[in-house]
């Protein structure tokens, strides 16, 4: 089937059957690699990318369910002014240590930022809990995530 | 502290080679000979490539190139060899890029990612490249502004000479450098520590910038132009055969190019398994396929391989107390037949998977009997000669470029999903093929951390001191050698602090795939060990630290059997007591169902104590706080990686324990499958971790995996002081009061 899908401003036009998740659209077809296959079964949070703006995971995603829906992927998210500062903000700290899962962390603490300005460890843990990381740098996400809503925190000061 | 003390020196076998970089500037090689024995021992290995390289190049720009030649798996070694390079080269961080490279011994010597290694082996080697590099490019100024090269100093990438108030870039003497004779590199002038100014200092790492933008460096990520993606659908239980295939099905489904039916070498360990691959124009196509195959697997070798019948047979083994004596210091039994007091206790680990976030893939294209490989590899050297032995492949025809893995744990030491996709690409010439591996596929075909059974009895003597102590260790293997990380360290504590002690093993065979897992054997020899000495400590009157303290002695060296690596008791208690002092271990919490547990552990040449404060609230065990006191030499290359490492160490070991991850087998099936039934640790258990440094006089030391081991015996052991319940056996399973 074809699809015209806005993924990242831009409209691409892909041929797939219906059922394709979106994620296998985006790696396989669109060459976007950035956006990770962990688990393929919305356990991870490595597939995370925003559909109108909402973290979604894209492997329990069907394209033909996309419609015309806008699509942003962990390439475009340095260009949104939270993702530029979410994306400064791991590097202040250097967050990741195999970095596999970290575009899909990033979507959803973009997400998380959108609709909560100032988020207390509670409500980042919520926001985050689907989101796996194997290598255990859950304390420096946390704190990624308060420098860049520009909240004090211990890592900061100490790495800085 | 000597700066120059470290686990490898040059001798005179050393090579240093200039010459002049295309386009101009310096280029430097130093090929080094490894004594390789003494790591080979200790890292349970056979033998192994035995050279070390460093390559650093100074362009007339001043640009900086160093180059790395590991694998990186985000233990961050891309970043922290290349530090040790620049920090004596005497250039700012900023002037220097970090080029990955292929892999070749010849030129580049060993290139593998495991056990703690790289730091060690390359503390020297690679601060004497550098120095001899900034040697160079200072005696080429002194030529040019007709000085003595005493006189000149250098910063940054610049050299001055400060009576003339005259200075020049690295670059602008770099060609001339070139033409210069090498020094010898065992003579020239390092650093004194206080004058690093990279190495101590926290850097982020050289491919963060790239993935915080989604930007491809993972094997997974690798896009050929043409390129085809295959699954390798292979028997659902370990050990399986193929005996028919019927294909024309998923040869019908839509994007699948081809299917490949493949029988293997045979080796069901390290070779190639039998399978079917299925090569599509989008891996979903290519997997979505899967359901079309119809395959007859021969199964029978793996009947009765199931977890209840290993357990069943280990307890008979412990029951029967049959085995082998492998280590008998003194005599065990008649101390404890008179100790005054006597605790026995049985321990027990599962199976364990990697699960890695990054499934298992790799890259190929045969053509024109050529083989171009770009693989997350921890052991590319060793996935050559696997090549070689399942497929006949000849090493010098194949072409091995590394990519960044998504995390490897030990994982990647095995290099099966190399010689998959070489098979899929030999069959399909021309075509580049990407393997990539399910989850389900990840989970139920990898390389376990092996389960393992202890009978533990300790003797306390009169005065409260340990005076016997004895281990039946039941583990898997043939009858003659244990299966792949499945043995027991013979200088495991309190082997070789106390006069009376036995070690005693029984194995039984498996046809389940086992391997290293991050701190092989210490990560369950750990938990069993240091849990069954909390409970002798507790028999004796005292707590954990302070029997140790006691067990330990006087700071000395003990030498390990078989010429490992020794253990120095003096290092061991100062993180010991180091821990006690920054968790406050004298005011433990009062709280109810919420207290303080500790362990140490020795393991990959570090020393690490920690203190967990967990709490307890019906069924669930919640860790609050990890304290955190290790000791891997006079210095820490670089803060940011270090840190992340011990953290990651931690979370890693509580994961094992509180998250319930364990394998079972069925006849040889796997019965976990993917991350809803084989958990990984969720950010809201991340207790909070301080981590101190004890810094010794000794030389710097791996920190992939040393962190890792007494996390967990020191949650149990938090569990029984807040709850008077022992966990005897992992993962932790308490029921509701």
């Amino acid at each position: 089937m074809p699809y015209r899908l806005n993924i990242n401003g831009v409209t691409r036009e892909v041929d797939v059957p219906p059922q394709m998740p979106l994620l296998w659209v985006l790696r396989d077809e669109l060459g976007l690699v950035g956006t990770k296959y962990g688990c393929g079964k919305g356990l991870c949070g490595a597939c995370t990318v925003h559909v109108d703006g909402a973290a979604q995971r894209s492997c329990q995603l069907p394209v033909g369910r996309v419609g015309n829906a806008r699509i942003h992927t962990i390439e475009h998210i340095g260009t949104t002014a939270i993702g530029a500062r979410l994306q400064e903000a791991w590097l202040k700290i250097d967050v990741m240590q195999c970095g596999y899962c970290q575009a899909g962390q990033i979507m959803s603490a973009c997400a998380l930022l959108g609709h909560t300005t100032k988020p207390s460890i509670d409500q980042i843990n919520s926001a985050m809990a689907g989101n796996l990381c194997r290598c255990g740098c859950y304390n420096r996400i946390r704190s990624a995530i308060r420098i860049a809503a520009g909240m004090q925190d211990e890592e900061s000061s100490r790495v800085a | 502290m000597s700066p120059e003390q470290s686990l490898v020196r040059l001798d005179r076998r050393t090579v240093l080679k200039a010459s002049l970089l295309a386009g101009g500037g310096l280029a430097l090689e130093a090929l080094i000979p490894l004594p390789a024995s003494a790591w080979d021992a200790a890292a349970g290995k056979s033998s192994a490539a035995a050279q070390l390289s460093a390559f650093v190049s100074i362009a007339a720009d001043g640009t900086v190139t160093i180059v790395s030649k590991n694998p990186e798996i985000g233990q961050g070694v891309k970043t922290s060899l290349p530090m040790m390079v620049a920090d004596e080269l005497d250039c700012d961080w900023s002037q220097v890029r970090i080029e990955q490279a292929d892999v070749d011994q010849r030129r580049y010597g060993e290139q593998s990612a495991g056990g703690s290694t790289a730091t060690p082996k390359n503390w020297l080697p690679m601060r004497q490249t550098g120095a001899a590099a900034r040697a160079m490019l200072v005696q080429a100024a002194a030529q040019r502004w007709q000085v003595n090269a005493a006189e000149l100093t250098t910063a940054r990438g610049r050299i001055f000479h400060t009576a003339s108030g005259r200075s020049l870039g690295y670059g602008e003497v770099a060609s001339a450098a070139a033409a210069l004779t090498p020094p010898d590199l065992s003579s020239v002038a390092l650093k004194e520590p206080g004058q690093f100014t990279i190495i101590g200092r926290p850097v982020v790492g050289v491919d963060s910038a790239r993935i915080v933008k989604g930007q491809p460096v993972f094997g997974a990520d690798t896009r050929l132009p043409g390129m085809l993606y295959a699954i390798y659908e292979v028997a659902p239980a370990h050990g399986g055969r193929l005996v028919k295939a019927n294909i024309e099905a998923a040869r019908r489904s839509p994007g699948v190019r081809y299917v490949v039916p493949i029988i293997g070498n045979g080796d069901h360990d390290e070779g190639l398994a039998d399978g079917v691959a299925i090569v599509a124009t989008n891996w979903w196509l290519a997997n979505q396929a899967r359901t079309k195959l119809t395959v007859d697997w021969d199964l029978s070798a793996a009947k009765g391989h199931s977890s209840s019948v290993y357990r069943a047979n280990a307890d008979a083994a412990i029951t029967a107390g049959t085995g082998t004596d492998l280590r008998v210091d003194g005599d065990p039994a008649a101390t404890l037949a008179g100790a005054a007091k006597r605790v026995a206790a049985r321990y027990d680990y599962p199976f364990l998977a990697h699960a890695a976030m990054e499934p298992q893939n790799c890259t190929a294209r045969y053509r024109e009997g050529r083989l171009e490989i770009w693989a997350p590899s921890q052991t590319p050297q060793r996935g050559l000669e696997t090549l070689r032995k399942a497929l006949g492949i000849a090493p010098d025809t194949v072409t091995l470029h590394l990519t960044r893995a998504g995390g490897g744990f030990g994982r990647r030491l095995m290099n099966d999903y190399m010689v998959q996709v070489a098979a899929i690409a030999k069959a399909i010439p021309g075509v580049p093929i990407q393997l990539l591996w399910s989850r389900e596929d990840d989970l139920r075909r990898d390389y376990y951390r092996p389960a393992g059974w202890h009978s533990f009895e300790a003797g306390i003597g009169a005065n409260g001191e340990l005076s016997a102590f004895t281990d039946h260790f039941v583990t898997f293997g043939d009858g003659k050698t244990t299966a792949r990380a499945a043995g027991l360290n013979l200088a495991m504590p309190p082997a070789g602090l106390i006069p009376h002690l036995r070690y005693r093993q029984s194995m039984m065979p498996t046809v389940v795939t086992t391997g290293a897992l991050r701190a092989p054997g210490s990560n369950a020899l750990c938990f069993a060990s240091q849990s069954f000495l909390d409970e002798v400590a507790a028999a004796a009157g005292t707590d954990l630290p302070h029997f140790m303290l006691g067990l330990l002695g006087p700071r000395r060296e003990v030498a390990a059997p078989g010429g490992g690596v020794t253990f120095d008791t003096g290092r061991a208690r100062d993180v010991i007591e180091k821990v006690v002092q920054t968790s406050r271990w004298a005011q433990s919490p009062s709280q109810a169902h919420r207290a303080r547990g500790f362990a140490f552990y020795f393991s990959h040449r570090g020393y690490f104590a920690e203190v967990v404060e967990a709490s307890v609230a019906g069924d669930e065990v919640a860790a609050h706080k990890v304290w955190v006191a290790g000791d891997v030499g006079s210095q820490i290359v670089n803060p940011m990686g270090a840190e992340n490492q011990v953290r990651g160490a931690v979370i890693d070991g509580l994961a094992q324990a509180l998250t319930g991850q364990a394998v079972e087998f069925v006849d040889g099936v796997a019965q976990q499958s993917n991350f809803d039934d084989y958990r990984l640790a969720r950010i809201p258990m991340t207790p909070e971790i301080e981590i101190a440094w004890v810094r010794s006089d000794k030389p710097p030391t791996g920190l992939g995996e040393p962190a890792l081991p007494p996390v967990i015996p020191a949650l149990t052991n938090a569990i029984f002081a807040a709850t008077g319940t022992r966990i005897r056996s992992l993962p932790i399973r308490l029921k509701s009061a």
